[in-house]
């Protein structure tokens, strides 16, 4: 693989990047610095947040303060594993299209399966795309067929075949 | 790796997160009847397996304003898919990258990756640079960007699939933006 010009790529983008970040949310330095520096390589030991508090030159408290902040802010989902997909578990992507004037309904019926763990609109014909999770494939195929039954739509099931995706986290500020 | 029941036990406490506590893995051993030193080794044997792929803040990238959220579908070779997906896959801003099944005819599209930023232009500047910089003119692709989230969390492995009720269709029903 050419490696130097995948590297650059990513460099030419940058300076483009940068130039948003008239965010309206301000963010602390150490709210900063928690959102993009640990979101891998969490400490697995005793008192984990004491060594992020060494670390960054912070107390124990502030660390684990401001991660309960983030989260009852919404900025941050959980503070723990990302598993990979198809390895705890079974999992696909789903997709649906759903007349616009139901989207809504379908939507919300798709949302309350237990299983479905995202449930987003996009803009295309196939309008619905949900990830579908549980402790195995027969689990999985019985919600898709329960969805294809009760919404009576065409389901596209494209569960993953390979991922090429080297989860370092989402790129914030990058 | 084979996951034992304990593994189960252990995937299904610590999947909604950590407790916000000093000593975290305690608390969840606590929990299991394990101590933490269990806890610990155990997690460090399911990262070290790629089943746990990174351990720490996973956040809510459309709450710290990365609205546009790309859904980039390429209809690419067979024979070629593993040398794109690799390439694509290396790019800092593409947060996925999946090779799935093509259903025809309604469906083309063999690989799959997901491109964030603050908003749609910079997104598609983005994948136009992309596309340019690694020759990828001739490869047919589209952009799904999405609009409302319905649904979003982590993923629970460990639960059940029973259905939530009945849906009742309802034509005519106006459409609303969130």
């Amino acid at each position: 693989m050419p490696e130097k010009h995948v590297a650059a790529a990513g460099e030419l983008m940058q300076s483009a990047e940068l130039a948003i970040l008239d965010t309206p949310l301000t963010l602390t330095a150490l709210e900063k610095c928690l959102l993009n520096e640990y979101q891998r390589g969490f400490p697995l030991c005793a008192s984990p947040f004491a060594e992020i508090a060494e670390q960054q030159g912070v107390s124990e408290k502030d660390v684990i303060g401001t991660l309960q902040s983030l989260q009852q802010r919404g900025l941050v989902s959980r503070v723990g594993p990302v598993f990979a997909p198809q390895r705890a578990g079974a999992s696909t992507l789903a997709a649906l299209a759903v007349p616009d004037a139901e989207l809504a309904q379908v939507a919300d019926f798709v949302s309350r399966f237990e299983a479905v763990n995202h449930n987003y609109e996009r803009e295309h014909h196939y309008n619905l795309w949900f990830v579908v999770t549980a402790a195995d494939e027969a689990q999985v195929q019985q919600v898709l067929d329960c969805i294809e039954q009760q919404t009576g739509l065409p389901l596209l099931n494209l569960p993953l075949e390979r991922s090429f995706f080297i989860d370092l986290g989402f790129p914030l500020w990058c | 790796m084979v996951l034992n029941a304990q593994d189960r036990e252990l995937i299904a406490a610590i999947q909604g997160g950590l407790p916000l506590v000093a000593k975290p893995y305690a608390a969840i051993a606590a929990q299991l009847g394990l101590t933490e030193r269990q806890v610990i080794a155990r997690l460090q044997v399911l990262q070290a397996a790629g089943l746990i792929k990174r351990m720490g803040v996973v956040v809510r990238h459309r709450a710290l304003g990365y609205r546009a959220n790309a859904m980039v579908v390429w209809d690419i070779p067979d024979i070629e898919v593993e040398r794109i997906g690799a390439l694509l896959a290396t790019e800092t801003c593409v947060t996925l990258c999946y090779q799935r099944p093509r259903r025809l005819p309604e469906w083309r599209y063999n690989l799959f990756c997901m491109i964030h930023g603050r908003e749609r232009n910079s997104v598609l500047r983005r994948l136009e640079q992309i596309v340019a910089f690694h020759g990828l003119e001739k490869i047919p692709h589209t952009v799904l960007f999405s609009g409302r989230s319905f649904k979003q969390r982590g993923a629970h492995y460990v639960e059940s699939s029973k259905p939530p009720g009945q849906l009742r269709r309802s034509r005519g029903q106006k459409r609303s933006h969130g």
